[in-house]
């Protein structure tokens, strides 16, 4: 019987390291039916716009997580640059030489992004837009690295992820995500006794986390708890919030994902406990968890680039709104800025369809740093060779249930 | 008065986990295997109750006896099918089985639902206890947590006292052949388990949702990993062990978040695990097994 109860915790252990490795069965549902149909819509569209294209047609593969718990990211990353090569194409392309799309699914997983990344190098892809998520970006910065192909990603806000000369990326990286919260939080005096919740299993979250921490001792900011989670206990958040609330936190600092934060402010009304919630780009997509009682983040702010109720997003809200049947979020933003900027990009250094993979990258890696373009997610938006973009952050504030600029 | 909320709400984790590790102990007492399926029968009591509570409206009451009615059958089912044609062959194949059936029921569930998190909404709508001004506060849920572990033990205890049907479970767990002989019907003890055991996982999966309020296809897996924990740190086989078992598991667990750090709470709890093995290989209440030579 002995044999049999350690043998039982082999397996036990065994099952809990699969766990741990987050790996998610394979997913063919009806949540990717959407995402499949505007990839075939968008395909059948561009391929018409191929056939006139005198100037022939660059292929821009797409990676995110179309289905799975990150799907709200990876469905806009993939609708955002869907729309934005439809806009070019309508408009006569580049010079002539149009744009063609195809989104891939990676489902948030390091291991089926480099498969995805596979799929569309099969498919011809010449340029690409993703990862949407970190940690299958820098799987896929390493595969694009080797074949020297040109890579940017909207969202990939991990350090890593542009560690390679030919990756950039349109959002902030995560210590500057950390740092301007820091400073935003610091110069709006939103408070002085800030806790921080994060999910240590991330380098996203524990990314944002360091730097917050390092730059809150300049704002004058006091961390009073630094609380972590991982991702097998991401649903507990009592003790974290108990302690949060007894260091009199005033503030409390979420640079997690929306899933988990939505159980956070759930646990956290539960507990009467109304500190101002503070998170960064990763939250945004909360409004949309089902089920989820929105008065609840009534009152949370996070930083992040666009927001559907300014003036210069209006025109691309009612696009996309029309095209797709939901609100645009910042990934939709970032991705839409993408395409704009591969084509500023592609404009400067005169590349051409018929051009080797690696000639175009080369090409594209030096018009980068040149290039500016006044995009959704900052006005005069410029690049550094290190991939970095430089544009102003800015912040929202959910108000009765809808993103409100600060 | 932070350390007795931390306390309690340990508890409370602990009275989930020990009303998981009851299936587990039970199966294992009486089938000699153990049934890795048994946290995603969790994760479709979940499923159920959402579907009619949430989705269709139907008050939460009603939504749990349907989640029960629901797990039950799929239990007997898994059995019946997965497990029964198994039986007598090596213990490895079936627990091998059981792992399958555990990814065959995630998968199906990621089919249906999708891997979206689901809010759910909880099954208890009562306002919570306020003592010492305010200060410590304990949920409704929690509460209700404690009060059904203590009632399901006392039950279960009671059931396999005084029943002919529990006699009958301890006669086939002390040795199935004797059993048999005595006239029990093995195989219909066994299917009573498991229906026993599926029904405490629906009401184990109203509880865990309803206290953390995010429904996955993979919400029953670390749960179930914990409480099978649970269940062999108590003593596997053993009912009051694994209420021991799984209190002890949750408050380890709570305590070392709070006053340790909140990383390193799993390999805590964990390593206790290996502490007690080592010093009692069947668990704090586990039988000793005499090894027949």
């Amino acid at each position: 019987m002995k044999k049999f109860v350690s043998l039982g915790l082999a397996v036990a252990m065994a099952a809990s390291l699969t766990a741990c490795g987050g790996s998610k069965p394979t997913e063919t549902t009806a949540a990717a039916g959407a995402a499949e149909t505007t990839a075939a819509a968008a395909e059948a569209e561009t391929t018409a716009a191929a056939a006139e294209a005198a100037g022939g047609t660059f292929k821009i593969g797409v990676i995110g997580p179309l289905t799975g718990p990150a799907a709200a990211y990876g469905i806009a990353v993939a609708n955002g640059a869907d729309l934005a090569v439809k806009e070019i194409n309508a408009a006569g392309g580049i010079n002539g030489m149009m744009l063609e799309n195809k989104a891939e699914d990676d489902e948030h997983d390091p291991e089926k992004s480099v498969n995805a990344y596979n799929t569309l190098k099969d498919w011809g892809m010449q340029m690409l837009v993703g990862a949407t998520t970190s940690k299958p970006c820098i799987a896929v910065a390493a595969e694009s690295a080797n074949d020297n192909l040109f890579q940017i990603t909207p969202s990939g806000s991990a350090v890593e992820c542009v560690a390679n000369d030919n990756v950039f990326r349109v959002c902030f990286a995560d210590p500057d995500q950390g740092t301007a919260s820091a400073k935003y939080i610091g110069e709006n005096k939103l408070a002085t006794k800030v806790a921080i919740i994060y999910d240590s299993s991330t380098e996203y979250s524990s990314g944002i986390r360091e730097s917050f921490v390092k730059e809150a001792g300049n704002q004058g900011i006091e961390v009073v708890a630094d609380e972590a989670f991982t991702a097998d206990s991401n649903t507990d958040f009592s003790v974290q919030l108990d302690k949060a609330k007894e260091a009199g936190a005033e503030l409390v600092f979420l640079p997690i994902y929306y899933q988990e934060a939505s159980v956070i402010l759930k646990q956290a009304a539960d507990k009467e406990f109304s500190p101002i919630f503070f998170g960064c780009d990763g939250m945004d997509g909360i409004l949309t968890v089902e089920n989820f009682d929105t008065s609840l983040a009534e009152g949370l702010m996070l930083l992040t680039p666009f927001s559907t109720t300014e003036e210069s997003s209006k025109e691309f809200t009612e696009a996309y709104v029309a095209a797709y049947g939901v609100e645009p979020n910042q990934f939709a933003a970032d991705s839409y800025d993408a395409v704009y900027a591969i084509k500023a990009a592609i404009e400067k250094s005169g590349v051409t369809p018929d051009m080797e993979v690696s000639a175009i990258c080369d090409g594209m890696k030096a018009a980068m740093t040149e290039i500016s373009i006044d995009g959704l997610t900052g006005a005069g938006m410029t690049w550094n060779a290190a991939g970095e973009p430089n544009k102003a952050p800015k912040a929202v504030k959910i108000v009765n249930g809808v993103y409100e600029m600060q | 008065m932070s350390f007795l909320s931390y306390l309690i709400n340990g508890i409370s984790l602990g009275s989930i986990y020990a009303i998981i590790a009851l299936g587990y102990t039970m199966v294992y007492g009486i089938a000699r295997m153990l049934n890795f399926a048994h946290g995603d029968v969790i994760m479709v009591g979940g499923f159920v109750i959402f579907t009619f509570v949430s989705t269709l409206g139907l008050p939460p009451i009603l939504g749990i006896l349907v989640a029960v009615i629901a797990c039950t059958l799929l239990g007997v089912t898994i059995e019946r099918i997965a497990y029964k044609p198994l039986r007598g062959t090596s213990s490895l194949a079936v627990l091998i089985t059981a792992i399958g059936v555990s990814y065959l029921l995630q998968n199906v569930a990621l089919l249906i639902f999708g891997s979206n998190a689901r809010q759910f909404t909880s099954v208890v709508n009562l306002p919570g206890l306020k003592l010492a001004g305010g200060q410590l506060q304990i949920s409704s849920v929690t509460i209700v947590t404690i009060i059904s572990c203590i009632v399901i033990m006392l039950g279960l205890t009671t059931f396999i006292n005084k029943t002919k049907m529990g006699q009958a479970m301890l006669a086939v767990s002390e040795d199935n052949g004797a059993a048999t002989l005595m006239g029990i019907d093995v195989n219909k003890t066994i299917s009573v388990t498991f229906a026993i055991g599926s029904a405490l996982a629906a009401i184990a999966g109203a509880l865990l949702c309803s206290t953390y309020p995010s429904l996955t296809p993979y919400t029953g897996s670390m749960p179930g990993i914990k409480a099978f924990v649970a269940a062999v740190f108590g003593g596997i086989g053993s009912i009051p062990g694994a209420l021991i078992g799984g209190v002890l598991l949750g408050v380890i667990e709570n305590l070392s978040k709070a006053y340790i750090s909140s990383q390193l709470s799993d390999a805590i709890v964990f390593s206790v695990l290996i502490i007690v093995l080592l010093v009692r290989p069947t668990g704090i209440l586990g039988k000793k097994i005499m090894e027949k030579v």
